[in-house]
């Protein structure tokens, strides 16, 4: 079969790699590699996840056949190049969403289970693992193996959140839950300070099935933190008032056809963006119906928005840090976030429920923030060095589906169930056959050999 | 019970779109292939996305001697058959020039087979005075050249097999269409070096149903491909054989 070397890069656009793509047609097709590779299946991954610089990268993405669907309990049967659009196309219509979703559609199914995502659902829901029944994996010797929490579990259990290192992720059976439409039910709170925003995401009264608040990172003294908590949940049917649709259709999507400037998104442009948007979206006390699609990806209204950072790309830095130093530990990223001039276009902050038992899965009991940062120059790296080390001050971690220069020794510190992991790997994996960019630069690499 | 299409060669990433355009147009499908396996996925996938029958067999285009029974068992599966879309293909390497047990082989697989189960095709349409074939041949059978004549004689050959099935099946009121894609972005030609203007598998299979609607015999895929073929098939043969193409 015909391989392509072409220059790839992550959702980030940083770094760029030459890899070499072999775009496989066939499952059977799905085979791994002698001389190493990484899956990539839509490239959503921020930094470096689904690279392999000078290696295979093996593309999922024509792989994409959805198997079965039983209507009756929900439960969705896949193959890993589809995506989570092309489901929702599908089960939305049939009264099911996805248990988990991450904020676009455009993941593939396989890129959810090796990130283990999570949604604005975590702190009931939990991640993406807690709702698949099954997986097949396709295994560096070649061979096929199902795997679950009841069966083959420690394969499982290294595989979600595992970055694609375990084996290739061919097959995935994931439990829906039942929506009555396609709507969902939304009320906003403004918060004028961080300490306002985290008793907003704290309140067991004011908690919704989705809750998520969006961040001024240019507010600073008194307004550090100030932000908009979101809460929403699937609407009933007697939300809808006569004669709307059940299926809302999904907003038409516009592109980014170049690279902006790196001088457009700078703090005056978003701190105008910012107050704005405080404004409007801190107005709708009242709950408001809205379709499932802006609501959970509203960036997927603009095709290829990641071209707004300009031509370096930008990185996402995000982190959890446990409840007990969650809201210390945020003020001290913004604060030193604020001190840097420089603007987050974008500041997510979400409150997780605990830490699943995927050995290298993200999420655990705190507060998660993501900032976007774009590249302009080497400065941003060493301020997000010294974001990490408050990070992991706090006992916290970062997620490695948005990262593209953590180091390894930080990695090891903050994932203390690496070490757990790695028997696995070395188990399925001794020839260390799956192997990306990000694992050699996690000096994954380096500990199997 | 709705209007059914046969897709012969259904695992290829150009007949899963063509299947995928015929479905969505509410068509249901049968869907053939020698990989079983391919099947049942392609299958699941359409019918779980457009809510249509599909059902599949397995069907091998060089063993010609198992045609008719196998065409009969698609009739029998589906009494409502409306037309049938040709869509496998064996591309096979620059061996197929030097050693003919490679060349006979994409010889069997593009045009042998391709007669002997369209000539089955052709005899159950001409009494029902109705029903289209499709047959996708290539712009490679325009023109030989040294790269890939072996491909190319043999696709030049189904164009003008179905050239004469169009002529055969025109009173009946039996729609030939012969389709002649260009590059397109498929397994065939991927990491394939000096391609150019390549087209999604997706436009392709859109375009293909399209067709229908529309009175061309001989459809380019897309379009421009009827002149940059024009401009090949017109440079004088003293010129042409110089080329290294």
């Amino acid at each position: 079969m015909g391989t392509r070397v072409a220059p790839v890069s992550g959702w980030g656009r940083y770094p760029v790699q030459s890899c070499e793509l072999e775009r496989p047609e066939r499952y059977a097709d799905l085979r791994p590699f002698d001389g190493g590779l990484i899956v990539r299946g839509q490239g959503r991954s921020y930094g470096d996840a689904a690279l392999n610089e000078d290696g295979r990268v093996l593309l999922t993405e024509r792989v994409n056949r959805l198997l079965d669907l039983d209507a009756e309990q929900g439960i969705l049967r896949a193959e890993a190049g589809v995506t989570l659009a092309e489901i929702l196309g599908v089960i939305v219509p049939k009264g099911w969403f996805l248990p988990v979703t991450p904020g676009t559609k455009f993941v593939s199914l396989g890129g959810c289970v090796a990130a283990d995502v999570h949604g604005k659902n975590h702190h009931r829901d939990g991640s993406f693992c807690d709702h698949i029944l099954g997986l097949e994996m396709i295994l560096a010797d070649g061979r096929r193996l199902p795997c679950s929490p009841a069966e083959n579990a420690a394969l499982f259990w290294a595989t979600v959140g595992g970055m694609g290192l375990t084996g290739i992720i061919g097959e995935v059976t994931l439990k829906l839950i039942p929506i009555q439409n396609g709507y969902m039910k939304v009320h906003h709170r403004a918060a004028g300070n961080l300490e306002q925003l985290f008793q907003l995401l704290e309140d067991p009264a004011m908690d919704d099935r989705y809750t998520v608040a969006w961040l001024d990172s240019l507010a600073t003294g008194q307004h550090l933190g100030r932000g908009i908590a979101m809460f929403g949940h699937h609407a009933a049917s007697e939300d809808l008032p006569a004669g709307l649709d059940n299926s809302p259709k999904p907003g038409r999507s516009r592109a980014i056809p170049f690279d902006f400037p790196a001088i457009a998104l700078n703090p005056a442009s978003i701190g105008a963006f910012n107050a704005w948007y405080y404004a409007r979206e801190g107005k709708k006390r009242e709950p408001f119906l809205c379709g499932y699609d802006p609501y959970f990806y509203p960036l997927d209204a603009i095709g290829n928005w990641n071209r707004m950072y300009g031509k370096r790309g930008f990185v996402q830095y995000q982190c959890v840090i446990p409840g007990a130093t969650a809201f210390d530990g945020i003020k001290a990223l913004l604060g030193k976030l604020a001190d840097s001039r420089r603007a987050s276009f974008l500041a997510v902050l979400k409150r997780f429920g605990a830490q699943g038992k995927g050995l290298l899965s993200f999420p655990m009991a705190g507060y998660t923030l993501a900032l976007d940062l774009p590249i302009r120059d080497t400065g941003l790296f060493e301020l997000l060095d010294e974001l990490d080390q408050i990070v992991l001050k706090c006992g916290g971690r970062i997620y490695l589906a948005k990262d593209a220069r953590l180091s390894a020794e930080s990695f090891r510190a903050m994932y203390p169930r690496y070490g757990e992991w790695l028997k696995i790997k070395n188990v399925v994996d001794p020839k260390n056959v799956f192997s990306s960019s990000l694992s050699r630069r996690l000096g994954v690499d380096g500990d199997m050999a | 019970m709705s209007e059914s299409v046969l897709i012969l060669g259904a695992t290829s990433a150009i007949a899963r779109a063509t299947a995928a355009a015929f479905a969505g147009q509410g068509y249901a499908l049968y869907l053939a292939s020698r990989d079983a396996d391919e099947l049942r996925r392609i299958a699941a996938d359409l019918r779980l996305r457009y809510g249509v029958e599909v059902r599949h067999g397995e069907f091998d285009a060089e063993a010609t001697a198992t045609h008719e029974a196998f065409f009969q068992s698609v009739v029998a599966a589906m009494p409502n058959l409306r037309g049938v879309v040709l869509a496998f293909g064996y591309l096979g390497d620059q061996m197929a020039a030097r050693d003919f047990r490679v060349g006979e082989k994409v010889i069997a697989a593009n045009f042998t087979g391709a007669a002997s189960i369209l000539s089955h095709c052709a005899n159950y349409f001409e009494p029902l005075k109705s029903g289209f074939i499709i047959g996708i041949s290539s712009v490679a059978g325009d023109r030989g050249r040294q790269s890939n004549y072996v491909y190319g004689a043999a696709k030049g050959a189904l164009s003008l097999y179905l050239q004469g099935l169009r002529n055969r099946l025109y009173p009946s009121g039996v729609r030939v269409i012969t389709v002649k894609p260009g590059f397109v972005d498929t397994a065939m030609t991927y990491g394939l070096p000096g391609l150019f203007l390549v087209a999604s598998p997706q436009d392709i299979g859109e375009r293909i149903v399209r067709a229908l609607d529309k009175s061309a015999d001989v459809v380019y895929l897309p379009w421009f491909w009827r002149y940059i073929m024009l401009i090949i098939r017109h440079i004088p043969e003293p010129v042409f054989k110089r080329l290294k193409l």
